[in-house]
């Protein structure tokens, strides 16, 4: 018999105080269709809180969601958050309405992967999926 | 594994999350996991089963719970249980939203867990975090599920103290006549007091507990979004906890508890090899599936007889 691998577990976040919550909301439904255990935090979240409930649920990615250009400032405050917390071992993710050049920074700030607008659904999929993949075979 | 024991020891928030992972999933460590947890705190701590339709405000009321409990000074374990998929077997656990307020709390231990369409499963698993979270210091811990189907109603029998949380306005008359968590709710919660129907819903409940005649049962009234009525349901909650620790029902519960928790663990232990013996051996012999049923232990105990 063929056992069945457990669900992966990730977080989907938006931090800050940006209300638009339907890519996050798009994002989180189709990692759901897609068998992930997906945890939704709702919107206007600190990083700090972001960070917290990312390590209660021991997840293996987070994912955030920035629609209002505040990107920059918020997705590395939830990389430091982990930092602080001794668990930057867990891979952030973001997506959004971010441009090109922001993507570098971003990456050098510690978001593993940046989605901009006319990402593939099937490549975020898949960048979720690996990131678990990895994150998973890291855990002692 | 010897810093993951320690760290639970210490309760770090991360060491406490995976444990919480592994005894869940049954994965390897799991036994020395639940082997090395402090039993004192178990026995002693409070496992409250919040269960109600959906949208009557379990989640709100959930968090509002908390509140008050922090201020009281109790660390509180909530594990909140979304169903999953049964298509892609995903899930959206989304109980956390309504207790953001809490997530920079270190003693509010908050943990989503899906169905994963495991339907005995559940309540091993369930059961597990629960003590995961009692050794952690966590009491009461609550577990907050949708009121539909066995699966819940089997995690609601590990609770202590189960609450039915209703509200006015989804025809809770007749669902309340209906058979199940109804009869076996300790407290029935009257939550959205704000909403018009709401007293009435109150005193169909009177007379329905009325009927039964059931002193250990208790009727409260919340607006969860304000906090209204939730300090008497504390007291109520703590009263009710007295009271069956005082008649013995709290033991006989607990008991009762770890009899289905055992069952179903062993049951899960037995499957594989009873599907092994049925595609060898059964399979293709009978079409009664009762015959084939009771010809299947036949075999698997003669199996095991046959076994040094």
């Amino acid at each position: 018999m063929t056992k069945k691998i457990t669900p992966y577990r990730v977080l989907i976040a938006k931090p800050g105080l940006d209300g638009h919550d339907r890519g996050a909301k798009f994002i989180a439904r189709a990692l759901r269709d897609d068998g992930f255990e997906v945890i939704y935090t709702g919107i206007r979240r600190t990083p700090e809180e972001i960070a917290a409930a990312a390590i209660q649920e021991d997840v293996s990615a987070i994912g955030l969601s920035s629609l209002s250009g505040a990107h920059l400032r918020l997705f590395p405050a939830v990389v430091e958050a982990l930092k602080k917390a001794h668990c930057h071992d867990i891979p952030v993710l973001g997506g959004g309405v971010i441009p090109d050049e922001d993507k570098e920074e971003l990456k050098k700030a510690g978001i593993s992967q940046v989605f901009t607008p006319g990402t593939p659904l099937e490549e975020i999929l898949e960048a979720f999926r690996s990131a678990c993949r990895n994150h998973r075979a890291e855990q002692p | 594994m010897e810093t993951l024991l320690r760290g639970i020891r210490n309760n770090e928030p991360r060491a406490i999350a995976r444990a919480i992972t592994i005894v869940e999933n049954n994965e390897h460590g799991s036994e020395s996991i639940l082997s090395s947890l402090d039993h004192k705190s178990v026995d002693a701590s409070l496992v409250i089963g919040i269960t109600g339709s959906p949208g009557v405000g379990k989640s709100t009321l959930t968090n509002a719970l908390v509140s008050s409990l922090r201020s009281l000074g109790k660390r509180v374990g909530i594990i909140a249980v979304d169903p999953s998929s049964p298509l892609s077997g995903g899930a959206l656990l989304g109980d956390r939203i309504r207790m953001m307020s809490h997530a920079l709390d270190p003693d509010v231990v908050v943990r989503s867990m899906a169905t994963r369409g495991r339907l005995g499963g559940l309540c091993s698993a369930a059961g597990a975090v629960v003590r995961v979270m009692a050794s952690a210091g966590c009491s009461p811990v609550i577990i907050e599920t949708v009121g539909v189907g066995q699966s819940e109603m089997d995690i609601v029998r590990l609770a202590d103290i189960t609450m039915m949380v209703m509200a006015p306005g989804l025809g809770d008359e007749i669902q309340a006549m209906k058979a199940g968590i109804l009869e076996v709710a300790d407290l029935l919660v009257v939550n959205k007091m704000d909403c018009r129907g709401a007293e009435t819903l109150t005193m169909e409940m009177e007379s329905v507990l009325r009927e039964k005649d059931d002193a250990l049962r208790r009727i409260c009234q919340t607006k969860a979004t304000d906090g209204y009525g939730v300090d008497r349901l504390i007291e109520t909650i703590y009263e009710l906890e007295s009271l069956f620790r005082q008649k013995g029902e709290f033991m006989k519960r607990r008991q009762k508890s770890r009899e289905i928790e055992v069952i179903e663990r062993a049951l899960e232990m037995l499957k594989p090899q009873l599907q092994e013996t049925f595609r060898s051996e059964i399979n293709k012999e009978s079409n009664d599936p009762q015959k084939a049923a009771h010809e299947l232990i036949a075999r698997f105990y003669k199996k095991l007889s046959a076994e040094p």
